[in-house]
């Protein structure tokens, strides 16, 4: 390197020590910037937010979105997108709450009969995205129909009977912390190890950051996008028994209530990229929880319910154009055409797509 | 012969066939199964039921090609609808204005979609969605979850009248706007401008490097499809009036029959009247479920299972004959340089 480019190359890891600031980190700091607002709205009314009550609504809120933006993280890192949860949410419940028919002994069976057909319905998008090479929106939005079919014309109301012992699932609390919330918790959890620590995990932002290339790496691409599928959808389908467990009979209406287009919100609110290939659960996690905080805040101020679509349409909106501007100042930034000297690697940052060649060379 | 082979390599190349074989398919099952739905009075009465869903195909076309995606236009049916039903209130003597009021309302949105999109540099995804739910929450606010109102007569007219004729018995306004609105864009799809939305959306670099401002050819789009939802707002209101649940879940059959004629979603490629021919097979099948009697509850079924199975087929076609990295099929005109008018 030549003394006339140090000085740029100086102020170049400057910039980049001040934008060290990763998506995740924002998307925490925009949720406790949430946090703050709500609690000086609610206490203009005299509440509390953050008494037990309304934290208990909050963390019971951001359980089950959680579920389903959790498997969705894993569909969207990798380019794909699915928009049949809602629908698999559905007829999980139905399934879970029929097969376990009021019998206490019956639960680990409703339990496995969800998570085997979520999975069956997973990998039948999978293998239409990956292998048919349908455009995901449709081909996800096509399985959703189906399913919908299916439930309209097999359920006219709700079905079935869960136990009170799984009941406990939806209702049970640890001091303020619902049990549902403590497993979604576990499962964040697991997805952020899956993510960095296996193979297929790190395999998924590759995809995500370019199918071809991956392919090119020696990435088995089909498979990798299965996985992401199969998982989305099982995590769907827990979400389904949650609603099970919760209103004690499963119920076809839950599709109507827009999980799917929620669920994106929420992964693209926590800092992943809707093209794919970068972003993480971490930051999933907490899109699902300032949408939690929102919807608390606006149930105890009496926000109209149609005013409340119209704020979340705003601040899901504005929170992505922030995140937006962001990434585009760090193209920007990279050292494109500096000078001749060849361009370093880039710089880590936490949410930066992880190196796929550890998995590749085994 | 070379053109006419060229023309028709355009129509039916790129994945564009299968919309056409399908469309064949469903009014001949449906012939079979009802012939009298080909006489004209009763063919008349589909195009005035598919008019606006080609409309509005238009409309989702021009975003879907050059890179987008609006899942808006539902809701802003639905508002459009709402608004008119509100401000006209059965007074004959409101309908013009509040046509231009409509008009404003629908390229104000369009602006808004596209200016988030192109410089905020929101995904189209979720800045459409995000305007579907501030519309969708907005017009029930305004309205306290009930339209009120009513349409008058005069803008009534589009939707469900025509002009009277012999052997049809009547030409509904709603084949002669759908028609004016497809022959636009085709032209407009020739023009310069239609080839820079194309490359637009085909390789935004390219696009850029070559001097074309995306960020504007984008908004305009946004704008030409918000303005049609607009239109095929009109049509829809005519034809079957004001309910809370109009244009509900309009965004995705609107969706659904573009990439059902095989423009490809990310944009770059596709035709017009494919996506035309995508709206009128939508429109046919549900026709066919008619004839059928197939209960209502398993039609999402039979269309999940169509959409799939068509979209794949295409995409299948679409992969044959285009060996990794060679030129492009010859069945895709290269964008030439436009003279500058």
């Amino acid at each position: 390197m030549t003394t006339s480019t140090r000085p740029r190359s100086r102020g170049a890891s400057i910039r980049h020590s001040r934008r060290q600031l990763g998506s995740t980190e924002l998307v925490y700091l925009a949720l406790v910037g949430v946090l703050v607002i709500g609690a000086v709205l609610v206490a203009t009314t005299g509440g509390n937010l953050f008494g037990q009550a309304n934290l208990v609504d909050m963390l019971t809120r951001s359980s089950l979105l959680g579920f389903v933006a959790l498997g969705q993280t894993f569909v969207i890192l990798c380019g794909s997108l699915d928009l049949s949860v809602g629908y698999v949410m559905a007829l999980c419940s139905l399934i879970g709450a029929t097969t376990m028919a009021g019998d206490p002994a019956k639960v680990p069976l409703g339990i496995i009969a969800v998570l085997v057909v979520a999975a069956g319905i997973g990998l039948l998008n999978g293998l239409i995205v990956a292998v048919l090479k349908v455009n995901p929106f449709i081909a996800t939005l096509g399985v959703g129909l189906i399913i919908k079919g299916y439930l309209d014309t097999n359920y006219k109301g709700p079905a079935g009977d869960v136990p009170a012992s799984f009941q406990a699932f939806g209702y049970t609390r640890i001091g303020f912390l619902p049990l549902s919330t403590a497993v979604m918790l576990a499962a964040v959890v697991l997805g952020i190890l899956y993510l960095r620590r296996s193979r297929t995990g790190y395999h998924m932002f590759a995809v995500g950051g370019s199918m071809e290339v991956a392919r090119l790496s020696g990435i088995r691409t089909g498979r990798v996008l299965v996985m992401a599928h199969v998982l989305c959808a099982v995590a769907a389908g827990v979400a389904g028994l949650l609603i099970a467990a919760r209103f004690g009979t499963g119920s076809a209406l839950v599709y109507s209530s827009g999980y799917d287009l929620d669920s994106i919100a929420a992964v693209v609110l926590g800092g992943t990229l809707l093209m794919g290939g970068r972003g993480g659960i971490a930051g999933t996690l907490g899109g699902v929880l300032i949408l939690a905080v929102l919807d608390t805040v606006f149930n105890i101020l009496q926000v109209d319910p149609f005013f409340k679509d119209v704020l979340r349409g705003v601040v899901i909106i504005a929170a992505v154009a922030i995140y937006a501007r962001r990434q585009i100042d760090r193209k920007a930034s990279r050292p494109r055409f500096d000078g001749g000297s060849p361009p370093g690697p880039p710089t880590p940052t936490p949410d930066s797509p992880v190196p796929v060649q550890q998995g590749v060379s085994r | 012969m070379t053109t006419v082979r060229a023309a028709a390599g355009r129509l039916f190349g790129g994945g564009s066939a299968t919309v056409f074989a399908l469309l064949v398919c469903v009014f001949v099952v449906i012939l079979f199964l009802n012939p009298s739905f080909f006489e004209p009075p009763s063919l008349m009465a589909f195009v005035k039921k598919a008019a606006p869903l080609v409309v509005l195909a238009v409309g989702q076309y021009l975003v879907i090609v050059c890179g987008e995606l609006d899942l808006s236009v539902g809701s802003l049916v639905g508002a459009q609808v709402v608004i008119a039903a509100a401000v006209i209130d059965g007074q004959e003597s409101m309908t013009l204005p509040t046509l231009l009021l409509m008009l404003a309302f629908g390229v104000l949105v369009g602006l808004v979609n596209g200016l988030v999109v192109t410089v905020l540099k929101v995904h189209s995804l979720i800045a459409t969605l995000g305007m579907m739910l501030v519309l969708y929450g907005a017009i029930r606010l305004w309205t306290g979850g009930a339209p009120t109102g009513a349409l008058s007569d005069g803008f009534r007219q589009a939707g469900r009248e025509g002009i009277d004729m012999p052997v049809l018995r009547q030409l509904p306004w709603a084949l002669l706007i759908a028609a004016a609105v497809v022959v636009a864009a085709v032209v407009l799809m020739r023009k310069p401008f239609g080839r820079t939305l194309i490359t637009a959306g085909d390789n935004e670099k390219a696009a850029t490097f070559s001097g074309v401002k995306v960020w504007r050819v984008r908004t305009i789009a946004f704008v030409m499809s918000a303005v049609l939802a607009t239109l095929a707002g009109v049509l829809i209101g005519g034809y079957a009036g004001v309910t809370a649940q109009v244009g509900q879940g309009l965004e995705f059959t609107a969706i659904t029959a573009v990439v059902l004629g095989g423009v490809v979603l990310g944009g770059g490629r596709g035709t017009v009247l494919a996506a035309m021919a995508g709206a009128l097979t939508v429109e046919a099948l549900f026709t066919l479920f008619n004839q059928l009697s197939l209960p209502s509850t398993i039609r999402p079924t039979v269309q999940g299972v169509i959409i799939i199975a068509a979209v794949a087929w295409a995409a299948r076609e679409r992969a044959k004959p285009r060996p990794f990295l060679t030129a492009e099929p010859p069945v895709q005109p290269p964008v030439q340089p436009q003279p500058q008018s």
